[in-house]
């Protein structure tokens, strides 16, 4: 590796404890209902579930058989009808919903207007956080985005509260919070609300500094093409819950094989954070080393052999075998990913994001919707332009969109009409100065109920400011210079040295200044929103472990980033976020093409 | 001052502070244990019809409580249950419950059987489910509740043989079950839910023809039994074992007779009353006899007897241990000694030297110390409560390691105790019972009788958490206090909230409901405002149908579920005018019920957007249903419908663009009935590449023009259909058509991606200049693209050429580039 980590770079906290926590209660909860039992489990809750509770630990409590349901946002009527086909076949069964990570008010009246509440009984399990890896923990929530942030639906806002209040009873509690963001600022009240409400505990904290940040403060990050190794993985083969599938072009035999992507698989956690430029030397080289470890056995005489081969052999086989499968996911992405046309698309990319050449690149998205190339690349190059320029001017606006409606169709409309409200595809509006803007929002923003009131349209307000933004945070470094990326020198690196990405910058900086002052143009230009509190004073190694909740979802490349930040630093970053997101998953959320 | 005999002492507790003429003669009594409240029914056995009887409740002192003139119908038997409530069972099976304080709170039936037959008897009993109600009807069955906070009324089995009333019975808890033990003559049977058992004591002496009186002990563990022939049995519950047997050599039959023992105690004794007489029975043959002057009650506790008479409240307790060893005359025990150390060391003589060398050199040091603490937990005199605590803590200062947490705390008990005790309050409790109460329930007892100062002065004193202590006992004075209806509500509510400013963990809700529950509704809104969380004002708003308020309260909890709660409530509360206007005053709320109503009611979503006059959403609704239905003409009319509402909604790229789509779908309908291809239902684009690809040229150029398509578009699409059915000839003649919007590159690169190299090259001399290098590359033309690039001067261009020569071939091609890269560098 490039970098040499701080010798004294504070240890991780077990997160293990939570799988622990979460496959208690659940077992608790299948030992309320004595005896064998069928188990309906929604499909997105199954790769989750696997993690907590394999299907041998399900068996032992007498789970007998396990059903995968696919319909979700009708899961409860799928029960009713279950019930009833039971009642007319003369069967008894006892039932049981068991919500999660917490139920709702609305399923209850479901049920009862269904006329099967009193046939069922209802349970919770609180399975807030699956920890995916030794720095990231997820809430498995990848609806969180759109309901928030598109549809105004608040709901998760305490199920992000609760999982905060459970980490700070297992791992003691935080010295400071900060954050940015409408969100944020509302799953901080929760929180605190919890914590009033409960028993306080002290112990010695094991973190002791939370950042909160909304994922509409930086939309430009995600939408980037990523190009770190595990970022790049996520976007060509979609990383699910911590695995990934690498179908036969990887296996190179015609199976597809699932792999665990975290930091127990030695080979993918050296090269998880680096450019993929660097990835395929690091692995050939990595080969020549194995080769020689392989070698050594000859020329040994037989008590050796045996030795090499009951201690070495083995973790030489399953670095092989590591080794191999990520050798083909680099191939493969190789050969995607070095042609021609992704290469104009990053350069495109880096052009909006410096602000030059833009005309070429307003051409550029034409051909590329024109020849549909893809769906969500062209979406997320008119967002990324959108942002960047501010907006676009009325002519391209219409061009682009009617091009776009008439390569993918009208449904798209309904898209347009959310990307709009969400501020990520906007009109540049004429005559409307910036102040005007300005002094709507500063009005809004400092009466407090009239803030809560206009939450769900909060977006309507807003403004990218990226320009400035840029300049001021010096997010895209200077054109024309060098960037080594063998030895990165800032957290652009994950972006070829392009761009370093807002939020992280966001959180560079308040960590630096131990708060926001000296920040207020930044967060004007964000909206303001945000908020520093010291909620006790610790003066332990705990101090260098930071917790960052994303909410509505991170990307690894921002993982990569902090990763990079914190060795530079000396301290630890612990990812917490609603869900693993990249530009596909953000604007798949967004698209309103289907139901 | 001590009656020794037999390990048995009587101490008086009170005096009694009420005024009764006849003493308890003609009054049904019932005292509730643990040094409870005792209620009478004056007057109840003399039947006029003129005089009712009177209902009286006093405290264990005998200073009044409550005192009202009984209306209802025949008591059968009065009783309290475990939370200090009164119960009065009537003849007809009705069972009245009174607060301490005589308040009516409610009343419950026994049952039809109970009222058909009338109540014979009645008996209240205790146990770990609450308190029960057993009953045994003019029927000669047994109806029993065990609970009377969860009434499930067990009706138990025949009694076999049985003609008229039994001798006696009793209830036990055994198993946990509540079972009825029944002796009709001789006979013994245990009644439980399913059968009816008979029994015999062991070693019950043959004499006896019938058993006239039996009682259980407090923990439900023994049994004693009275004969006719006046010998009292007593043994463990469960009839396997005999403790003994004594002869009273009194054939009447008593009173009454209960248990008096302490938990863990070695002896049984039992307490058998006649009148003017007591006496008690142990586990020898002798007695020890006390006379009363006066009609008494037996209230059997958990470690002893209280006697309550016209004048005076007794206790009768065995001896407890430490005291015995202490105060027993000429008593060597090591907290004797010391006491004895300490009352010399008062007198400062040296004699206190002597004594404590005593003690320790059998080094029973700490063990006097502990005789001592503990023997002054069961003594009721402050005075001889301080000399043994005293005692103790002289015996504690030559020890080192002694853990003073059991001196600590039991002069904290005693102090606390002390106080109750109190003429004033009146609560006789013992350590022990005090101990199996717990200080919470002791804190509830208090707040009970109104006794806040004193139930706030003991949390503080005890250090009882806040949570349990102090803010549980202010929120049950301020909900007494918003009932007093002669302050007015803004004094009630300052009052409130002044006293419980500070304390912490408060449910001002709780407080803001009781209020509501007595009719003040304005006071109950009042104090809901000092409810810091928002989320617990919500639901009592909503009882008191303040919605407006609760739906803006729950918004500011910032509890989605909640909001959810109270728009759900509305919606079935009101009408839908009304609904939706209060919707449309509240963003969130409004934004959660659209939610809402995108799974579950579409319809209801337009009539929402309609009402806010939202064209645009109405617009995109319509948009919407239309790719939900598969009929194409209610996919038009939809669409129509769409467009009209982009058009007033002044969004005339939607309109426009909606109705385009409109005659798209006309258009491809059109063109699946004649040409019998898949259309309806695509884009624009996947249209023209169907009809290109199936050679439906003339269509396709219709939809170009018809359409506006930019031409570069048509021009990629035309291409690649072409190139796909490798149609070289057409692709030519379109190349020819007019100049290539998009270039020429691309046609060069289709070409040579469907492998025809000899096409490829037709195009590279149209390629504008600055793609001319590129073309010759993807044709493979090195020496054409080295030409172009020099030509051009170009320093990348010259570079990515050379990057693709080989070495090998094309050596010479290789060292003009590098020339050329160098004069372009120069300049």
């Amino acid at each position: 590796m490039a970098h040499t980590e701080w010798k004294d770079a504070p240890g991780l906290p077990d997160f293990s404890l939570l799988k622990r926590l979460a496959r208690d209660q659940l077992i608790f909860l299948l030992e309320q209902l004595p005896g064998k039992k069928d188990l309906f489990i929604d499909a997105d809750l199954m790769s989750p579930l696997d993690r907590i509770a394999n299907v041998t630990i399900l068996k032992q409590h007498e789970v007998d058989k396990l059903y995968k349901v696919e319909l979700k946002p009708i899961f409860v009527l799928m029960f009713t009808d279950l019930v009833n086909a039971d009642k007319v076949a003369g069967r008894f069964r006892r039932y049981k919903i068991i919500f999660t990570p917490q139920k709702f008010y609305a399923c209850e009246t479901v049920l009862e207007e269904q006329g099967v509440y009193g046939d069922v009984t209802t349970d919770e399990w609180n399975f807030y956080i699956l920890p995916l890896d030794d720095d990231i923990l997820s809430l498995e929530l990848p609806e969180f985005f759109r309901d928030n942030f598109l549809e105004g639906d608040q709901r998760w806002v305490t199920t992000a509260g609760s999982a905060l209040r459970l980490l700070q009873s297992v791992y003691g509690s935080f010295s400071k919070v900060y954050g940015i963001g409408r969100c944020a600022k509302m799953v901080y009240e929760s929180w605190r609300e919890l914590m009033e409400d409960g028993e306080q505990r002290t112990r010695q904290p094991e973190f002791a500094k939370v950042f909160l940040v909304d994922r509409d403060v930086d939309f430009v990050t995600p939408l980037c093409s990523q190009v770190v190794y595990e970022g790049l993985v996520d976007d060509l083969f979609r990383i699910k819950c911590g695995s990934v599938e690498f179908g036969p072009d990887v296996t190179s035999s015609d199976k597809s094989i699932k792999v665990m992507l975290n930091s127990q698989d030695k080979v993918f956690s050296e090269i998880r954070n680096e450019h993929f430029s660097n990835v395929f030397g690091f692995l050939s080289q990595k080969a020549k080393n194995l080769q020689t470890a392989y070698d050594k056995r000859r020329g040994m005489d037989i008590q050796q052999m045996k030795a090499f081969v009951a201690d070495e052999l083995k973790g030489l086989k399953q670095e092989h075998r590591l080794l191999s499968l990520h050798i083909g996911a680099s191939e493969s992405m190789m050969k995607k990913k070095t042609k021609q046309d992704f290469q104009e698309l990053l350069k495109t990319e880096h052009s909006l994001l410096e602000g030059f050449e833009i005309r070429e690149c307003i051409t550029y998205i034409e051909e590329h919707i024109n020849r549909q190339v893809s769906m969500i690349d062209s979406l997320r190059l008119l967002c990324l332009l959108s942002i960047t320029e501010n907006g676009l001017l009325s002519k391209d606006y219409r061009s682009l969109k009617a091009q776009y409606l008439q390569s993918y169709g009208i449904e798209h409309l309904l898209t347009f009409a959310n990307l709009r409200q969400l501020g990520l595809l906007e009109e540049q509006q004429a005559g409307e100065t910036l102040t005007v803007m300005e002094s709507k929002v500063g009005k809004l923003v400092n009466d407090k109920t009239v803030g809560k009131l206009t939450d769900a349209f909060s977006s309507l307000a807003k403004k990218s400011n990226f320009r400035a933004l840029s300049k001021r945070l010096a997010l895209v470094p200077k054109s024309g210079e060098e960037y080594d990326l063998r030895v990165p020198r800032d957290m652009a690196y994950v972006f070829s040295g392009a761009y370093i990405p807002l939020s992280c910058k966001l959180i560079e900086q308040v960590l630096e200044r131990d708060g926001w002052t000296g920040m207020e143009e930044v967060t004007r230009m964000l909206n303001g929103q945000e908020f520093a509190v010291t909620e006790a004073r610790s003066k332990t190694d705990a101090q260098r472990i930071v917790l960052v909740m994303f909410l509505g979802g991170c990307t690894f490349s921002e993982i990569s980033a902090l990763r990079f930040l914190g060795k530079e630093r000396g301290c630890r970053f612990i990812v917490v976020t609603t869900a693993i997101t990249n530009s596909s998953r953000l604007l798949e959320a967004l698209l309103d093409n289907s139901a | 001052k001590y009656y020794y005999a037999f390990n048995i002492l009587k101490i008086e507790l009170y005096e009694m502070g009420w005024n009764l003429k006849d003493g308890l003669r003609e009054c049904l009594v019932a005292a509730a244990p643990y040094g409870g409240p005792i209620a009478l029914l004056k007057g109840h056995y003399r039947r006029s019809p003129s005089a009712r009887p009177q209902l009286e409740i006093y405290s264990s002192s005998g200073l009044p409580l409550a005192s009202f003139p009984w209306k209802s119908g025949v008591v059968k038997q009065l009783g309290w249950t475990v939370s200090d409530d009164l119960l009065c069972v009537q003849e007809d099976g009705t069972v009245l419950v009174y607060d301490l304080w005589g308040g009516f709170k409610r009343h419950f039936s026994m049952g039809n059987e109970v009222s058909q037959s009338q109540v014979l008897e009645t008996k209240i009993f205790h146990s770990p489910y609450g308190t029960g109600v057993a009953i045994l009807t003019g029927a000669l069955r047994f109806t029993l509740a065990t609970n009377i906070d969860d009434i499930k009324l067990r009706r138990l089995p025949e009694v076999p043989g049985l003609q008229e009333a039994p001798s006696c019975w009793a209830v036990l808890t055994q198993d946990r079950q509540s079972k009825v033990l029944v002796a009709n003559g001789s006979q013994l049977f245990i009644l439980d839910n399913t059968a009816c058992t008979p029994v015999t004591p062991p070693g019950l002496s043959p004499q006896a023809s019938s058993i006239v009186h039996m009682c259980v002990s407090f923990s439900y563990k023994y049994l004693a039994l009275l004969t006719d022939s006046g010998h009292v049995w007593m043994g463990t519950s469960n009839l396997k074992e005999k403790l003994s047997e004594v002869d009273t050599k009194i054939k009447t039959p008593p009173k009454q007779m209960a248990w008096c023992r302490r938990p863990k105690s070695q002896q049984p004794s039992a307490v058998v009353m006649w009148d003017g007489l007591l006496i008690v029975v142990g586990e020898c043959k002798e007695t020890i006899q006390y006379h009363l002057d006066d009609d008494s009650v037996l209230v059997p506790e958990l470690d002893g007897v209280r006697i309550i008479s016209g004048t005076h409240h007794e206790l009768l307790q065995e001896v407890p241990g430490a005291c015995e060893e202490i105060f027993k005359i000429a008593s060597m025990a090591p907290g004797a000694l010391l006491l004895e150390a300490h009352k010399e060391y008062e007198k400062e003589s040296q004699k206190a030297d002597e004594y404590l060398r005593e003690i320790k050199e059998q080094s029973l040091l700490s063990e006097a110390v502990r005789q001592c603490v503990e023997a002054a937990g069961h003594e009721h005199e402050p005075e001889t409560q301080k000399t043994l605590l005293r005692a103790a803590s002289f015996g504690k200062c030559f020890l080192s390691n002694f853990p003073p947490e059991q001196f600590v705390s039991m002069c904290r008990d005693l102090r606390v105790l002390n106080a109750v005790r109190d003429y004033t309050v009146g609560i006789p409790l013992t350590h022990t019972q005090f101990k199996q109460m717990t200080v919470q329930v002791l804190i509830d007892r208090l707040v009970y009788r109104k006794l806040y100062p004193l139930a706030i002065e003991v949390c503080r004193y005890l250090k009882t958490p806040e949570y349990q202590g102090v803010s549980r006992v202010l929120k049950h004075w301020a909900c007494y206090k918003v009932q007093q209806k002669e302050e007015s509500d803004e004094v009630i509510a300052k009052a409130v909230s002044v006293k419980l400013a500070d304390a912490a963990g408060i449910s001002y809700s709780e407080i803001a409901t009781k209020a509501y529950e007595s009719g003040r509704t304005e006071l109950a809104i009042k104090l809901l405002e000092f409810e810091p969380r928002s989320g617990e004002q919500v639901p009592l708003l909503l009882k008191m149908k303040k919605s407006p308020l609760a739906l803006s309260k729950a918004i500011e909890s910032g509890d989605t579920d909640l909001v959810y709660t109270v728009v759900m409530y509305l919606k079935n509360e009101l009408n839908r005018g009304d609904f939706f206007m209060m919707l449309r005053n509240q963003p969130v709320a409004l934004s959660l019920y659209k939610q809402f109503c995108k799974h579950q009611e579409q319809d209801t979503l337009k009539d929402l957007f309609n009402q806010d006059d939202d064209h645009e959403e109405l617009g995109n609704f319509y948009v919407k249903a239309s790719y939900k239905d598969q009929r194409l003409e209610a996919r038009v009319a939809l669409l129509q419908s769409a467009v009209d509402e982009y058009y007033k909604a002044k969004n005339d790229f939607s309109a426009k663009t909606t109705e385009d789509e409109m005659r798209l779908l006309r258009f491809q309908r059109k063109l699946e009935e004649e040409k019998d291809e898949q259309l309806v239902g695509f884009s624009l684009q996947d249209t023209m590449t169907t009809l290109l690809s199936v050679g439906l040229h003339k269509h396709a150029e219709q939809l170009y023009k018809d359409f506006r398509v930019p031409d570069k578009r048509f021009w990629w699409l035309k291409l690649k259909a072409l190139a796909e059915k490798e149609d070289w000839e057409e692709l030519e003649k379109f190349g020819k058509t007019k100049k290539s919007p998009i270039g020429y590159l691309p046609f060069v690169e289709v070409c040579i991606k469907h492998h025809n190299k000899y096409e490829a090259k037709k195009y590279v001399s149209k390629v504008t200049p600055e793609q001319k290098v590129k073309a010759h590359l993807a044709v493979g033309d090195m020496e054409g693209a080295a030409e172009a690039a020099i030509e051009r001067r170009n320093e990348s261009e010259i570079s990515t050429v050379l990057s693709r020569c080989s070495a090998t071939t094309d050596h010479l091609l290789m060292e003009r580039l590098n020339r050329a890269k160098a004069t372009a560098v120069k300049k």
